[in-house]
Parts: structure tokens; C-alpha cells; sequence
């Protein structure tokens, strides 16, 4: 396992996933803003606007404890390590054996709770709102997440991601129903995991109906920094995610050349763009659902994702 | 004829469309998003119907998946939004029983339905199998949205859902006699029903008093 | 090595004499207490020295048997794999129970006495190796505790409780004793050795099951006989409560899997795990959710156990099924997941309860309306209570993932039981568990953000100091251990093996197999291709966290500034109100609100009320939230009823005349006589 090649695949990966989230944020704003008619930021402005908070003095509330202070450092340490085992431009990194799908819910879920209880630590209303409905909103998103893994486990038998991927991409298993119905669930999923809409509005600020930012009201400077690039991770995570899974196509297999890497990144990023293009023409079309019919959003994620094992029941279980 | 053939694994997707587009009915609180729903229904049989013509090399699928193309995505969903303009009907679903339950009770259907087929057709290759269930799944959904739906467009429309998965069944089994005539046949019968619908809802707005003064003991609003 | 055991149990009981003469002495309470727990503090160490060594050292198994027992049969004891592994957990929460008493305030004599005797009762159901020795060791466990919630029994609540719990607890022996009776057959002897030699069949199999399951499960809190449970702790205090969370519900399992898993035998078919899988998923979301309805910080742990409770049973349904169904490496995956998760949970849960206590001496209340803001006042504290719900809530790299990554491979391999039904059990099992598994986090968001984060609520809370020293190394203690359990799961595993070969039948391997390099570091499922592997996954988190914050202080500045709460901009409070105005706080029940309407109204009955004041009159306007759980209105009125039904029936016979009371003695002796005669004539 522990070989050179897979050290350079795993430190190249950080370095293109870390370059990327920015610049994920900044594309899907930028495609939002022309469909909308405007001429928007450049797609650079997120990296911009993170570098210029960084240099900024952040103010605390008198009340505020250490947890405002670390939960940055530790969401963002959650969502990194969770990105960094997936695979991007090629297989057979140096954490494969690590990434685990499994282990990256407890990730995730460490991230959330840092965020939580960072808005929960000064003791305002809109922390409280927010910490409050993120929590309830992964009540129906995980299980719908771990649904869509028993999919995938009892497909390749396995829950490692990277292994996962390599049997979607050479085990023959064709189109799937099955991996349809969750293909749409892990998509709801990921639309309510990543705080967009139907489920949240990342662009609004002081709104009663929103999640995400209502936790980040007290944060400023470095702290704000890292939240916002946090939420970049995360997203890039899911999208990297999805495509890992669902189109496992082009990426380099277990100990390839650099050819196959170049091809592998062209892959990747082919995939990523169409997937902000996706969510791009997806926000632009639909409005933000009232916050009490998420449950039932992704109380359908749930059930599809169910509904996508029971038929692999169908197929697998007396075939 | 197992996963990894393509011809096949499409026909098996358009089934899984169906079946995801019954459950978006179910899910859905307005009606034109319902119409919607139900017209990209229609299309998908439309295809599943052309894709087992041309797999089957039976020419006269074609024909079925003609006639739900036209009718079922484009003339049917046309007429009912026609109607919703013309009568200024509620645009909001109406539920006898909440979304959520009915979202739960629909994965019990399918439940069933899986259970259902499996014992007989234990012979059959598994993918035969998983299409029918799904076809039988998404009969017994569009039934379920009939009884779940106060509405007499939404009861349209699980009707026409329920017919759909009838004739996904049918397209589906190789050799089968009679494909284009029993679409018609239903399709006629869907029609009649819309029409049926048309008639008593006008009927209802224009016509004497009495029905307005026995509306209020039918025990369900309109 | 039983003779230390047994000595360690006399020892126990002679405390509890000692603690009850001191009551005739005045002015000895202090001391009573020291010695009290003192004493329990050695010897909960020394059972977890001995569980160890037999665990490590993988000593033989030899039945002792007592010079004295019931009229049929000596008494036996004996410590096989399953007992040393659930002693080790006894072991470890009662000392730190113990050293935390020790710190307090020293307690009366109605919480001494019986504190020993529900260790030394504990102790006996673990080490007994017949029916009869368990069940009184379980009973003793039972009283002990009863004892314990009324303790304080001026408040009529506290009696209502503990009146409660004695019914479930009578409730659970009437169904263990007809259960053993079963198991023991036609034969008689109660020794586990001849219980597992003629393995019950038919419907004397199905009697079993569904008793040890009700009997085992009202002691357990399993849904829906969890009623007695969160008023139970509503009284009971820091070590008390840390004793009974942690221990008793884990020995009330260790019976129900001694019972089915262990004495049962291993024949009995796959269908026996559905109604174990069933209980442990619904059990896990209805305390879950009710964890996050609960207004004071006991009870809503209290619920936080029974979800925990919830996946222990499953994975013991999920070892039942695989092991009826042939797949070996699964049952060992499944009760490798159940035996660990025991004993994470009974260790972060005594640091939790250990915490709630810390919060209730210093700020005097448990009512999370009335706490906040305690981080600032108790560092240590709210740093053992930031672990501790860490691993309550699965967070990787803390010791409760650990075990709920088992559990969930050994669920998302549910469906190599070939068996449809079984498989869509598993699903949506599945789903249950991630559920609960969120609803916890939630729960545990709630505990900690509302108790410790933010401002005070009240001027009591604002005072709070933070604990004293002894009580500070009682939450460290095992705030450590659910660091080191968290890291070193494999070893575990590998330490548990032979509790894993009595639950999941022998020579099956251990979900830890020592894979080359980093033996017993590695958690390993699937036939071997999803692994877990905790330290390199904890080695990443600080490394990654190093230098992050290393590149981030490096860019920005490093001072930060103090200002106002910002709160979106919402004016300052008024100057009387020294903390802010606790109403722009989010409150306990404003925290569920999102919970209550999504699941709670459905589940759990949850209502709303709000009373708004019509326009132009000043008086505030009222919300009252309220859930109610439905279930003892199900279960335990039908059962009030009855018991109204027989009494006023059974008042009827004080009116017969005396020929009427002599027949019916009479008719009551011919009939046993006649039962008598037909069981000799078969």
C-alpha cells in the first residue's frame, strides 16, 4: 500500500481538491448570476474574499467561550480529512484504506456538531434557530445517506469508497434501478447536507427561515474564514462524492502513470463542472421550500433510498 | 439476458422512472406540478414502449408508444390544464391523508408488491422480475393516490398513473397479444373519465341550485 | 480467582451492614460515607483487575460450587468470557461512581446501605452460573435500587417513581423466573451447564424467547416497557444514577443474552433474532427522540440510554439471525458490536451522568431552563462533558463509533440472510439506527449548547463554581478511558474474544483479526474489505488540525477583540438584567421545537399551544409545548384496569360466609390434588 506512487497521488489530490473548493463556490455562483442575467464575480472572488478575512482581527462576543474559537479549526479539520479520502483523478491513494463511507457520516457529523455548537455558544436567538433545525435536518438526511450505502455495500460488498468505485467501474453491473433511486436520494441528500436550495438560501443573511448562516452570525475574521471555507470543503466533498460513485468514468486506476492522471484530472474536472452546471440550473429554477417541508424532501430521499435496496432485495436475494 | 446488457438495463431504467414518477405524484402539493409529472410519465412509457418495440422487433409498439406519447404526454395534461384555467379550480393538492403517510404507505405497496412477485415467478430471470414488480408497484401506487387524493383531477391522475403501469407491464412481456388494442382500450376509458370529470365539474358550477344546497352534507369540501 | 470474587461480594454486603449500623450512631455519617465508598471504589477496582486478567490471560473456566444454595442444589458461580466481560464494565463505572461520591457532600444512610448491595447484587447475576443464584442476584440488584430512587422520598414524584419502577422491576422477575422454569424442563436442575445440554424446542422455545425478552426488557427499558425509566432518574443522584445508567441496564442484558443467545443453545432457527432486531431499533429512535424533548438533564440522559440500550438488543437480534442463518464471521461481527457498544456506552454514559451530577451540586438545579453558560465557571467539567457527548453521539475518533461502525457493517450485511423479509427488516432497521444515531447527536447538541454554552438563566446557574478536586479526577477518569476505548477498539475486540465465542458459538474468528502490521489497531468487516482504523484516523484529525491552525495563525493576526453579543443586531437588554435577557435564549423546549413538529407530533403526541392576547391587551402572550409518550397510556392502563378488575373482584370474597370460604379452600385443594394426579399420570 504504502508506495511512492500513492504518496504522490494522495498529496496531489489535497493540493487539487484544496484549490478546487474555492473555486467550486465561486463557478456555481458566478453560472447562477448569468443565468439570472447578471454579469457576476469572477469565480475567484470566494478565494478573495477567504484571504481577506483571514487578515482581518476577528471580534468575539464577551460571552463567547473556547469553543468559537476551535470549532472552526475542527469542522474544517472534519471536512478536509473526509475530502481527502475520496477519490478524485485516480485511485489508489495513500488513504484509501481509510476511506471508509461509514467513517466519513462520523465525519461529517463531527463537522456539523462543531458548527452547532459554535452557534450555540454565545446564547442568541438565530444560533439557536439554526444549530436547532441543522440538527433536526440530519435526522432524515443520514439515514437516507446510510440507505444509499447499504445500497452500494451490497452491490460491491464492500464499504470503502475506493473499492466501491472500482467495482461501479469494471464489476459490469450495468444501469441499476436501484442505483437511480439513489443516485436521487444522495442528490436530496447533498442539496440539504450543503445548506442550498430548496432546502436553505446561501445567499441571504438575517432571514428567519434560514440554517446555515444564522450559525455563523457571531463569527468574523479568521473564524469566518474558515467556516466559509468549511462550506466550500463541504461542497466539494459531496459533488466529489457524487461523481466518485455514480461516474466512476476516466479516473485512473491503482498505480497508473502519469498519462492516465492527466486524462483521470480532465475527467474530474469535466465532472465537477457539469455537476455545478447541475446545481446551478437546479437553484436558478426552483424556490426555497418552507423549512417544515424538508422533513418531507428528504423523508422522500429516505424512502427512495429504501426503496432502492428492497429492489436489490428483489434481484440479488433468490437469484 | 442478466444487469450488464444494456438493452435490457434501459428497459429496467424506464421502469425505475415510472415507478420514482409515481412516487413524485404522491409527493406533490400543486396540481400543475402533478399534470407535470403525470405527462413525463406518459412520455417515459412512451419510450419504454419503443424501446421494446425495437427490442423485441415488434413493430407494432410503435404503434402504443405512439399513441401514449400523444395522448398521455401531450393531449390528456394539456386538456386537464385547460380545465384547471377554465374552472379557476384549487391549484393545491387536497389530501385525505397527509403526504408523508401516503409517501410511507407507498413504500409498503411496493413492499408488497416485491413480495408479491417474487413467489411466482421464481422461475423467471431476475431482471423479468424486478419489471414486474415495478409495474405492479406503480399500479398500486397510482391507486393508492386515487383513494389519497380528495381532488377529482388528482383521482385523474391516479388513474391514468394506474393505467400506465398496467401497460408497462404489458410492453414489458415479450410475445404478448393484443398490446395496442388494450392501450387503447384504456386510453379510451381515461378519456371518458376526463370527460366524465369535465361534465360534472361544469355541471356543478352552472347548473341548478340544488347541488350547491347539498353540498355542504357530502362531507367533503370541494 | 471466584474465591476473590465471592469475597469481594461478602465484603460488599458487610459494607452495607456497616453503613446501616452507623445510622444508630450520630455524627458518624461522614466517616460511614468514606468508608462506603471508599471501600466499593477498591473493590470495583479489583473486579475489573480480575476481569482483565481473566480476559487477557485467558484462564479456564471452572464452575465453584457453594457450600450452600436452594433446597434442590448447591449454588453455583463461575466466570466464563461473558461474565469477566461485563464484571470489567461493572468494575470501571462503580469505581468511578464510587470517587465521585467520595467528593461530594456525604450522602445519608437511605443511599448507603443499599449502594453496596446493588453492587454486590450486580455482581452475583454476573458471576452466577445457575437459575437460581442469578435470579436473586438479580432481585437483590432490583430492591437495592429501588431503594436507591427513593431515597429521597419526601417529594410525592420521587415516590410515584420509585413505586413505578418496582412494578416493572416485579414485573421483570415474574417473567425470568417462569422462563428459567421453562429452560429447566423436565429435569429440574437450574446449573447453566444442564440448561444448555437440552436446548428448548417448540413452544416451550417460543415462551423463552418471548419472556426473557419481556422480563430482560422492562428492567432494560426497552420500548415499550421504558416507562418507569426517566422519573426514576428524575431522583436519583450523580453516582446513583451513573451506577444505574451504566451498570444495571448492561447486567439486565447480560441476562437476556445469557438467557437466549447462551442457554438456548445454538440451534434455534434465524427468525429468533426478528423480534430482538425489531425491539432494539424501535427502543433506539423512541429514546433518541424523547432525549430531545426532555426538559432536565437526567432524564433526557436517561433517554440517551435507552436508545443506546436499543442497539445493544439489536446487535445481540443481528448475532441471533446470523448465527441461525450459518454466516459465523457475521454473528461474531454483530456481538463483537453489542459486547463493545455495552461497554463504551456503560463508560461514557457514567461520565455523563457523573457530569450531570458536577452540574446539579454546583448550580443546583437540573432544569435546563435554569442552567447556561457553565463552561465558563466549570472548564474541567464541560471539557469531560464535551467528550462524553462526543462519544454519545458517535463522533469519530471517541469510543462510541467505534462500535456503531460494527454495528452498522454488521446491518448493512442483514441482507446475506436469505430471507426477504428478514432483509427489509434489516433496511429499515438500518434507517432507524442512522436516525437515532442523529437524533442523539441532536440531543447531545442540546445537552451540552443549552447547559454549558451560553449565558446563565438563571442567578443560581450564574453562581455556580466549578467542582472539587476529587469530583474534577472522577470525570477525568473516565472521560480518559472514552479516549483510549475510542482509539484501541481492536484490542478490545481482541480482549472480548471469549465473551464473543459464548454469544456467536465457538471457533468463530473476532471481527479484529490480527491483520500483519498493526495488530489489533484495525476493526475490520466484510469479509475483510471495509476496515476502521481509529488511530490513524485520530493521528489524521491532529495532524491536519496542527497544521491548520499552524497556517492560519501564521496568516492573521493573532489577537482577537472583545465586543457586544451582535444577536443580529438586536438592541441591548435592559441594565437590570445582568446576563442578557434570557428570553432572546434559545430554551429547552425552543431547541426541540423543530424536532417536535417533524417527529415528535407523530410520534411521541407532541402539542403545541399558543395563547396570543388579542390586539390592545398588554398582558404576555403563553406557548406551552407538552409531549407525552403514548405508551404507558397503551400498556399500563389496560393493566391499572385489570388490576382495579381483580381487586374489586377479590374484595367480593371478604363477603362470603364461612361455607363459602371453606368450599372455596376446599375446591382449591381438590383441584391441585387432581393437577397433581394428571402431571403423575403423563
Amino acid at each position: 500500500m504504502l508506495t511512492f506512487g500513492s504518496i504522490i497521488v494522495q498529496a496531489l489530490h489535497l493540493a487539487l481538491v484544496l484549490a478546487a473548493a474555492p473555486l467550486v463556490v465561486g463557478l456555481i455562483r458566478w453560472l447562477k448570476a448569468r443565468m439570472q442575467g447578471r454579469r457576476g464575480a469572477s469565480p475567484l472572488q470566494p478565494l478573495r474574499d477567504m484571504l481577506k478575512l483571514l487578515r482581518k482581527r476577528p471580534v468575539l462576543a464577551e460571552n463567547a467561550s473556547m469553543v468559537s474559537e476551535v470549532a472552526p479549526y475542527v469542522a474544517c479539520t472534519a471536512s478536509l480529512v473526509a475530502l481527502a479520502c475520496i477519490p478524485s483523478f485516480s485511485r489508489g491513494m495513500l488513504l484509501a484504506p481509510v476511506g471508509d463511507l461509514i467513517l466519513l457520516v462520523g465525519l461529517l457529523a463531527l463537522a456539523r456538531m462543531a458548527l452547532a455548537l459554535a452557534g450555540l455558544d454565545v446564547g442568541t436567538g438565530f444560533g439557536g434557530l439554526g444549530a436547532a433545525r441543522e440538527m433536526s435536518f440530519a435526522v432524515f438526511a443520514e439515514p437516507a445517506l446510510l440507505l444509499c450505502v447499504l445500497t452500494f455495500a451490497i452491490l460491491a460488498g464492500t464499504t470503502n469508497l475506493d473499492l466501491i468505485a472500482a467495482t461501479f467501474r469494471d464489476g459490469g453491473l450495468g444501469l441499476r434501478v436501484s442505483l437511480a433511486l439513489a443516485a436521487v436520494a444522495m442528490l436530496a441528500v447533498a442539496v440539504a447536507e450543503n445548506a442550498r436550495i430548496p432546502v436553505d438560501n446561501p445567499g441571504t443573511h438575517l432571514e428567519v427561515t434560514m440554517v446555515h448562516e444564522a450559525m455563523l452570525l457571531e463569527s468574523s475574521g479568521r473564524h469566518l474564514a474558515l467556516w466559509e471555507f468549511q462550506a466550500a470543503l463541504k461542497l466539494t466533498l459531496w459533488l466529489a462524492l457524487l461523481s466518485a460513485i455514480f461516474v466512476p468514468f476516466g479516473t485512473a486506476p491503482t498505480g497508473a502513470g502519469p498519462l492516465a492522471w492527466v486524462l483521470g484530472l480532465a475527467a474530474w474536472l469535466l465532472k465537477l463542472g457539469a455537476l455545478c452546471f447541475a446545481l446551478a440550473v437546479f437553484e436558478s429554477a426552483i424556490a426555497k421550500m418552507r423549512v417544515f417541508r424538508v422533513p418531507e424532501f428528504l423523508g422522500a430521499a429516505l424512502l427512495l433510498a429504501l426503496l432502492a435496496a428492497a429492489l436489490l432485495f428483489v434481484s440479488t436475494g433468490l437469484a | 439476458m442478466t444487469f450488464g446488457q444494456l438493452p435490457y438495463d434501459v428497459a429496467h431504467l424506464f421502469g425505475g422512472g415510472m415507478l420514482l414518477l409515481s412516487f413524485m405524484l404522491l409527493y406533490q402539493r400543486r396540481v400543475t406540478a402533478v399534470i407535470n409529472g403525470l405527462a413525463i410519465q406518459g412520455a417515459i412509457l412512451a419510450c419504454a414502449a419503443a424501446w421494446q418495440g425495437g427490442m423485441q422487433s415488434a413493430p407494432q409498439l410503435y404503434l402504443t408508444a405512439l399513441i401514449a406519447f400523444a395522448a398521455k404526454a401531450v393531449l390528456i395534461p394539456l386538456a386537464l390544464r385547460v380545465l384547471i384555467r377554465r374552472l379557476d379550480m384549487d391549484r393545491t393538492v387536497d389530501t385525505a391523508m397527509g403526504v408523508g403517510p401516503s409517501l410511507i404507505a407507498g413504500v409498503a405497496l411496493v413492499a408488497l408488491a416485491i413480495l408479491v412477485v417474487l413467489p411466482i415467478t421464481t422461475g423467471a430471470r431476475a431482471i423479468a422480475r424486478e419489471d414486474l414488480a415495478l409495474a405492479l408497484s406503480v399500479v398500486l401506487l397510482g391507486m393508492l393516490m386515487m383513494i389519497t387524493r380528495r381532488n377529482a383531477i388528482l383521482q385523474v391522475a391516479g388513474l391514468m398513473s394506474m393505467e400506465n403501469g398496467l401497460i408497462l407491464a404489458a410492453v414489458g412481456v415479450a410475445g404478448m397479444p393484443l398490446v395496442v388494442e388494450l392501450s387503447t382500450a384504456a386510453l379510451v376509458m381515461v378519456v371518458l373519465v376526463v370527460a366524465g370529470v369535465f361534465v360534472f365539474q361544469i355541471r356543478e358550477r352552472f347548473d341548478s341550485v340544488d347541488v350547491s344546497l347539498l353540498d355542504p352534507h357530502r362531507g367533503e369540501g370541494r | 480467582m471466584l474465591t476473590g470474587l465471592l469475597l469481594g461480594i461478602g465484603l460488599l454486603a458487610l459494607l452495607a451492614l456497616v453503613a446501616a449500623g452507623s445510622g444508630w450512631v450520630p455524627g458518624q455519617e461522614r466517616r460511614a460515607a468514606r468508608a462506603v465508598h471508599g471501600g466499593c471504589l477498591v473493590i470495583g477496582l479489583g473486579f475489573a483487575g480480575v476481569a482483565a486478567a481473566k480476559l487477557g490471560m485467558g484462564l479456564p473456566e471452572v464452575p465453584m460450587a457453594l457450600p450452600f444454595g436452594p433446597p434442590w442444589g448447591a449454588a453455583v458461580v463461575a466466570l466464563d468470557g461473558l461474565s469477566a466481560w461485563f464484571l470489567l464494565l461493572l468494575g470501571l463505572s462503580g469505581a468511578s461512581a464510587s470517587l465521585f461520591a467520595l467528593g461530594m457532600p456525604p450522602e445519608t444512610g437511605r443511599v448507603l446501605v443499599p449502594f453496596p448491595l446493588m453492587l454486590a447484587g450486580m455482581a452475583l447475576t454476573l458471576i452466577a452460573a445457575d437459575g437460581f443464584t442469578l435470579l436473586l442476584g438479580f432481585e437483590v440488584m432490583s430492591f437495592a435500587s429501588w431503594a436507591l430512587i427513593a431515597a429521597d422520598h419526601a417529594e410525592a414524584e420521587n415516590r410515584a417513581a420509585a413505586r413505578r419502577y418496582l412494578m416493572f422491576a416485579v414485573l421483570a422477575g415474574a417473567c425470568l423466573v417462569p422462563a428459567f422454569g421453562l429452560l429447566a424442563g423436565p429435569a429440574g436442575s437450574l446449573e447453566f451447564s444442564a440448561l444448555r445440554a437440552s436446548p428448548p424446542e417448540g413452544w416451550r422455545a417460543g415462551a423463552v424467547l418471548a419472556l426473557g425478552l419481556a422480563g430482560a426488557g422492562a428492567k432494560a427499558g426497552l420500548v415499550p416497557l421504558h416507562a418507569w425509566l426517566p422519573p426514576a432518574y428524575r431522583a436519583a443522584s450523580g453516582p446513583v444514577s451513573a451506577l444505574m445508567s451504566g451498570v444495571m441496564y448492561k447486567v439486565a442484558l447480560y441476562v437476556l443474552a445469557r438467557l437466549l443467545l447462551d442457554l438456548c443453545g445454538p440451534v434455534q432457527p434465524a427468525w429468533w433474532g426478528v423480534p430482538l432486531v425489531v425491539a432494539g431499533a424501535v427502543s433506539a429512535l423512541f429514546g433518541a427522540l424523547r432525549a430531545n424533548m426532555e426538559a432536565e438533564i437526567q432524564p433526557l440522559l436517561a433517554c440517551s440510554t435507552i436508545e443506546n440500550i436499543g442497539f445493544i438488543t439489536l446487535g445481540f437480534g443481528l448475532t441471533l439471525a446470523f448465527r441461525g442463518a450459518d454466516l459465523g464471521p457475521l454473528a461474531a461481527l454483530a456481538a463483537g458490536a453489542s459486547l463493545l457498544h455495552a461497554l463504551n456506552h456503560g463508560i461514557f454514559k457514567t461520565l455523563l451522568f457523573l457530569v450531570a451530577g458536577a452540574v446539579r451540586n454546583a448550580a443546583g438545579s437540573q432544569r435546563i431552563d435554569r442552567l447556561g453558560g457553565l463552561i465558563h465557571a466549570m472548564p474541567v467539567t464541560a471539557l469531560a462533558a464535551l467528550v462524553g457527548i462526543g462519544a454519545a453521539a458517535s463522533l469519530p475518533p471517541l469510543a462510541g463509533f467505534a462500535s456503531e461502525w460494527l454495528l452498522l457493517e454488521a446491518l448493512l450485511a442483514g441482507w446475506r440472510v436469505s430471507d426477504i423479509v428478514f432483509q427489509v427488516v434489516v433496511a429499515a432497521a438500518t434507517a432507524l439506527v442512522a436516525m437515532a444515531a442523529a437524533l442523539a447527536a441532536a440531543a447531545m447538541v442540546r445537552f451540552f449548547g443549552l447547559v454549558f454554552l451560553g449565558r446563565p438563566r438563571s442567578p443560581r446557574g450564574a453562581g455556580a463554581r466549578e467542582a472539587p478536586l476529587k469530583e474534577r479526577w472522577a470525570l477525568l477518569l473516565p472521560a480518559g478511558l472514552v479516549v483510549l476505548l475510542g482509539l484501541f477498539p481492536g484490542l478490545l475486540l481482541a480482549l472480548a474474544a471469549p465473551a464473543i465465542r459464548v454469544l456467536a458459538g465457538p471457533a468463530t474468528p473476532t471481527p479484529a483479526t490480527p491483520t500483519p502490521a498493526p495488530a489489533g489497531l484495525v476493526l475490520v468487516a466484510g469479509e475483510g474489505a471495509s476496515t476502521y482504523l481509529p488511530l490513524a484516523v485520530a493521528l489524521l484529525l491532529a495532524l491536519v488540525l496542527v497544521t491548520l491552525w499552524f497556517l492560519v495563525r501564521r496568516r492573521s493576526t493573532g489577537a482577537t477583540q472583545r465586543g457586544p453579543v451582535w444577536n443580529g443586531g438586536f438592541s441591548d437588554p435592559p441594565p437590570f438584567l445582568h446576563f442578557g435577557d434570557p428570553l432572546t435564549q434559545p430554551g429547552a423546549a425552543g431547541f426541540a421545537q423543530p424536532l417536535r413538529q417533524m417527529l415528535g407530533s407523530a410520534l411521541l403526541g407532541a402539542r403545541e399551544v399558543v395563547m396570543m392576547r388579542p390586539p390592545g391587551d398588554p398582558r404576555p402572550g403563553h406557548f406551552a409545548a407538552h409531549a407525552a409518550d403514548p405508551t404507558p397510556g397503551w400498556l399500563l392502563m389496560p393493566l391499572a384496569r385489570l388490576r382495579d378488575g381483580i381487586a374489586a373482584r377479590a374484595e367480593r370474597l371478604r363477603d362470603l360466609t364461612i361455607r363459602g370460604c371453606l368450599s372455596l379452600s376446599f375446591g382449591t385443594l381438590v383441584v391441585l390434588l387432581a393437577l397433581l394426579a394428571w402431571l403423575e399420570a403423563r
